[in-house]
């Protein structure tokens, strides 16, 4: 009875395995295939091996995309740490108890709803050369006398897509720090100002130490985040990554290698590329911040392959004996 | 008299210490006022930071397309919305757009959070051979990112035939990874077995018992994970651009995006903003209705770290 019961499991999990196989595992396989053929997206698809990735050490582009995005990211993450932790001394203050954390939390998180496909136009009109509000306002102050052009200079489309990114995303990191501290008993934030310290002291003893975890998550994410970052450059520029390539990251590289210029081999080479640079990154952050718990299990698998060699050790000087 | 003389002094240096302990009072109110007023013009600051470009987008949409560009930015409300709304709608098909994205973004929410609540519990419950496996594969695949999936995904959809169609957005849903894994956490310690048991008792079907009784506990964590479903497929646009070519199977941010193909900015700015209104808006509700949720979560994220 117990067992045709447990075989019904099997049926609870088979929609998803079935849509899971086809939809998502086989595509990938798919993809690593055609990263080792010639094909236009196609016609024919001729096997070529690994040259595809041969290619990939030669391509200064990939290089381009991958310095563009550290750029972009760089900019974003100092601002938007900066910004995140700011609000946070605020309102973990012990002595000036700020109020309205609610409230500030749900505005501070609304940017990061939009579709970013929809920010991308409201920030394109907004930053508009001509017409644009921002350029409108910065006049009538009298601080500008020619309009900046926000999306055409290269250096300044790269600084208003961090800038944009970090408008999105400094209420998620927000709300991510606050919980964290929060987690932090109110006692040691007592005991360090009855000891006199300083808020900066503070800062830097107390809570960044205990939002470490949650610090390093924030900038992985956002790293790899940036990596895969397409609508908002794409739709900034044409689809082109301009001005002069400065857009020009990596999954428009890719998009426009295998939809536009048609090579979609060597496009399934980029993304391949692009996984394994993820997926570096994914690991050394789990490493680094699981450092702890792996010393504890390979010490674990350690003591119990000595305990093992010991106790074979004795049973073969048992049999000795 | 020197009695009195010494009485005297010290109640003067009584008084005078009262001074100084008063005037000491004010300083620490007036250092308060300070800071606090501080710190709320800078949060004051901050919210319009992050409001300003949302009021201005609505504000612009009631906005005829010369003032917007003349008069540059107001606070103050126009009265060409509905004019703006005719200019929409004239040039692309917005109410189109907006049926396809809540049709699919509907779907996509019930399939996925129906289908994953039916996995997690399958995990849960029962103990068949080469289960710890199965759900090993799907925490590996789980770090894998959709990246490397897609170039392989577009040419199988066009191979099977699902190129240009809703379903080849909506289908994946069904193994959502990440719902599965957060429902199989939930499932854990918002079930209890005897529960499960003792229903079994009473004779009930399996597929009965999980509809009628575990679902229903699993309910808010399906919630949970809907809503962000439910944004995350709402603002999709690389893959529906992708899959999708023709206008009628366009989705809002496509047809959001096209609106860039207007190119006398000058005359039709406020029907371009009306566009982002109307896109803007329905996640907003949904959001403020379902805050709490959600910054539960993403707080509770944090702290598991």
């Amino acid at each position: 009875m117990k067992k045709i019961k447990d075989k019904v499991g099997y049926l609870f999990i088979s929609p998803f395995f079935l849509v899971f196989l086809l939809f998502n595992a086989y595509p990938i396989l798919f993809t690593i295939y055609l990263s080792m053929t010639r094909y236009k997206g196609f016609g024919p698809k001729v096997f070529i091996g690994a040259d595809n990735f041969k290619l990939l050490f030669k391509d200064p582009n990939l290089v381009d995309a991958f310095l563009n995005t550290l750029k972009i990211w760089g900019v974003n993450i100092v601002f938007q740490i900066f910004l995140a932790l700011l609000l946070v001394m605020i309102f973990s203050d012990i002595k000036y108890k700020v109020k309205g954390l609610g409230f500030f939390r749900v505005i501070f998180y609304l940017p990061n709803l939009i579709a970013a496909a929809t920010i991308a136009l409201i920030f394109m009109k907004l930053l508009d050369k001509d017409y644009g509000v921002v350029n409108q306002v910065l006049f009538n102050i009298g601080w500008i006398d020619k309009p900046i052009g926000w999306l055409t200079k290269p250096i300044m489309a790269q600084m208003s897509v961090s800038g944009i990114q970090t408008w999105m995303w400094f209420g998620n990191s927000f709300i991510l720090f606050m919980a964290s501290v929060q987690a932090v008993s109110k006692e040691i934030y007592e005991a360090a100002r009855i000891d006199g310290a300083g808020r900066i002291q503070v800062l830097l003893n107390i809570t960044i130490p205990s939002i470490k975890p949650i610090l390093m998550y924030v900038m992985v994410t956002g790293l790899i985040g940036g990596l895969q970052l397409f609508d908002i450059p794409f739709l900034i520029t044409d689809g082109k990554g301009f001005p002069e390539g400065s857009l020009n990251t990596m999954i428009v590289y890719i998009y426009n290698m295998a939809f536009v210029h048609k090579n979609y081999g060597y496009a399934s080479a980029l993304s391949f590329a692009l996984f394994l640079v993820i997926m570096t990154f994914t690991v050394v952050f789990t490493v680094m911040t699981n450092k702890k718990e792996l010393r504890e299990f390979f010490s674990n698998r350690k003591q119990v392959k000595a305990r093992k060699k010991e106790r074979s050790v004795l049973k073969g000087s048992a049999k000795y004996e | 008299m020197n009695d009195l003389n010494n009485f005297e002094k010290a109640d003067d240096q009584v008084q005078k210490l009262n001074v100084q302990r008063q005037r000491v009072k004010k300083k620490v109110k007036r250092k308060k006022v300070i800071v606090y007023s501080m710190v709320y013009l800078f949060l004051a600051f901050m919210v319009i930071v992050a409001v300003v470009p949302f009021w201005i987008v609505i504000i612009n949409s009631t906005r005829d397309g010369m003032s917007i560009s003349t008069q540059g930015m107001t606070l103050i409300p126009g009265t060409s919305l509905v004019e703006n709304y005719k200019i929409l709608v004239e040039n692309v098909d917005i109410g189109r757009g907006f049926w396809n994205s809540l049709k699919i973004a509907t779907l996509v929410t019930v399939l996925s959070g129906y289908f994953s609540a039916l996995t997690a519990y399958g995990f849960h419950m029962y103990n068949f051979k080469a289960k710890n496996f199965l759900f090993g594969i799907i925490l590996i695949f789980m770090m894998i990112p959709s990246q490397l999936a897609f170039l392989g995904y577009v040419k199988w959809m066009t191979q099977i035939g699902l190129m240009d169609t809703h379903a080849a957005l909506i289908i994946p849903s069904i193994a959502s990874i990440g719902t599965v894994f957060f429902l199989r956490a939930y499932i854990s310690a918002a079930l209890s077995k005897e529960i499960i048991e003792s229903a079994r008792m009473d004779g009930a079907g399996e597929l009965y018992i999980f509809h009628r009784i575990a679902l229903p506990l699993m309910a808010p964590g399906v919630a949970t994970m809907s809503i962000f479903t439910f944004i995350g497929s709402w603002n999709n646009y690389l893959s529906a651009r992708v899959i999708l070519s023709s206008k009628q199977n366009e989705t809002l941010p496509m047809v959001i995006s096209s609106l860039k193909a207007l190119k006398i900015w000058y005359l039709n700015q406020g029907a371009i903003y009306l566009g982002f209104a109307i896109s803007i808006v329905p996640i907003v509700v949904v959001f403020i209705f379902a805050s709490k949720y959600l910054i539960e979560n993403i707080s509770a994220g944090a702290v598991k770290g």
